[in-house]
């Protein structure tokens, strides 16, 4: 696949967003973690994220190092593992990653009242002196649906092309994204919305699908696109900006 | 006397185009002279800053009963005149203002962590987050929500950042107190120290997180705070 596009997202979030995002996807306990479920998904994250050339923190890295860590110390029995001195002997191996969870978690929380707060707060006005209101254009987040749920949807996207008769490994054609960028917009022109889904209908190869994903990420990028859910993990809706 | 000084703390709150504290209330009514009635102002000469406070929650009471289309407010340490909600649709209208756009995610909940540990290092927000801050921090400092309060002990001395005035006013809060989640993440590092220690000293079996055993249901449904 050539991509003339290098696509950067803004919006930067980490190793324990992403670890929190399976938790609740997986319906896990998040004091009682299956560290071998979750790291597959963890490492199949990473492989789409890597194969999108998406820029990929180091931290990501580390994270998959610490899981990989953990996951070993709790499948050997007690008896043949090293024990560092430096830990308490006994002490769950999961214990530190799920404290960290837990307090990112409480901040988490707290960010999201207060985003609550700020919407309050928009609606009500007060004398002004001078109105010194910076308008910072230039960061616009991918609020409302989060890098991960678009992530996942990709994938099931993915997942159910190649489980397609008619389809090919082999690349036919050259894509790029901005031929697709085009596309898109074509697509669209008659119309608002459309589901996400519905983008990667006609797609024949994996590169294809790749490349029209990654002009869907431009899109919105340049805020020509947004996308919304309507519930958790549901299904995502392309609409047009206006 | 009261009802008069209420009036007049009104008229300063429906004039005044910032938060007014209760101690600047108390000392424009020491200082404020009137040529023409002398009488008048002097009668409010003495007034006490507690005089002021009871006023000021009778005025929101009323003005409350009365249904204005504005209300008393305490915030950002101070007291202010805003209008309510309903009338939002006219008033964006009037002042025909570009907002600020609302902060993102990474934002609001590096906030929440400055906020909540204020004074915090760079490293510190970053070890809780899990990630690198440096944009996020650059932002948050050109929007005047955070500053730089100063710098930490430890070597390398790094800059410790807490919140400001601006951040109070933009998210409505009267005080650092009164940020969701404040009576639980609010501890002082010292304090915190100790509670991890104290947490790895009797640390066994399957993992207990520092607080009560009632923390588990924040995980499954946020609690309302």
């Amino acid at each position: 696949m050539e991509s003339d596009y290098r696509v950067k997202l803004e919006v930067f979030e980490g190793p324990l967003d992403l670890l929190l995002y399976l938790i609740k996807k997986e319906e896990v306990d998040i004091y009682d973690i299956p560290i071998e479920r979750i790291t597959n998904q963890y490492m199949e994250y990473l492989t789409i994220m890597q194969m999108l050339n998406l820029e990929v923190a180091g931290e990501f890295l580390v994270m998959a190092a610490t899981l990989m860590y953990i996951k070993s110390r709790m499948l050997l029995p007690a008896d043949q593992q090293v024990i560092d001195t430096e830990e308490d002997e006994g002490e769950d191996p999961r214990w530190e990653l799920i404290r960290q969870l837990v307090e990112y978690k409480k901040f988490k929380d707290a960010a999201l009242q207060l985003s609550r707060r700020e919407e309050e707060q928009s609606n009500i006005f007060a004398r002004r002196g001078e109105v010194g209101i910076e308008v910072d254009a230039s960061k616009a987040p991918l609020a409302e649906v989060s890098i991960f749920d678009l992530i996942n949807a990709f994938n099931d996207v993915l997942k159910k092309a190649t489980a397609r008769d008619d389809f090919h490994e082999i690349v036919e054609e050259r894509f790029t994204v901005s031929d697709k960028i085009e596309e898109i917009l074509y697509t669209l022109r008659d119309r608002t919305v459309i589901l996400f889904s519905a983008l990667f209908a006609q797609a024949t190869s994996r590169a294809e699908i790749v490349v029209t994903f990654l002009a869907l990420l431009e899109l919105i990028r340049l805020k020509r696109l947004k996308v919304r859910q309507d519930q958790a993990f549901g299904e995502i809706h392309v609409i047009k900006v206006a | 006397m009261t009802l008069e000084l209420k009036k007049i703390i009104e008229a300063l709150l429906f004039a005044a185009e910032r938060p007014l504290t209760t101690k600047e209330i108390r000392q424009i009514l020491a200082e404020a002279t009137d040529e023409e009635n002398p009488g008048v102002a002097e009668s409010f000469r003495n007034v006490r800053e507690a005089q002021v406070a009871a006023a000021l929650e009778e005025l929101k009471i009323e003005t409350d009963a009365a249904q204005h289309s504005f209300q008393v407010v305490e915030i950002a340490g101070g007291w202010r005149l805003v209008s309510r909600a309903e009338y939002a649709p006219w008033l964006k209208k009037l002042l025909d203002e570009a907002r600020p756009h609302r902060l993102s995610q990474p934002s609001l909940e590096t906030l929440s962590i400055i906020a909540l540990r204020q004074p915090i290092s760079r490293a510190d927000i970053a070890a809780i987050r899990g990630v690198e801050v440096d944009g996020v921090i650059k932002t948050l400092l050109e929007r005047d929500l955070i500053t730089i309060v100063g710098r930490s002990d430890v070597p390398g001395r790094p800059l410790l950042y807490g919140t400001t005035q601006r951040f109070l006013e933009h998210f409505g809060l009267r005080d650092v107190d009164d940020m969701p989640k404040a009576a639980e993440l609010r501890l002082q590092a010292a304090a915190l120290k100790t509670a991890e220690e104290k947490v790895e000293k009797t640390q066994a079996g399957p993992p207990v997180p520092p607080e009560n055993q009632d923390e588990r249901q924040t995980t499954t449904a946020p609690q309302q705070d």
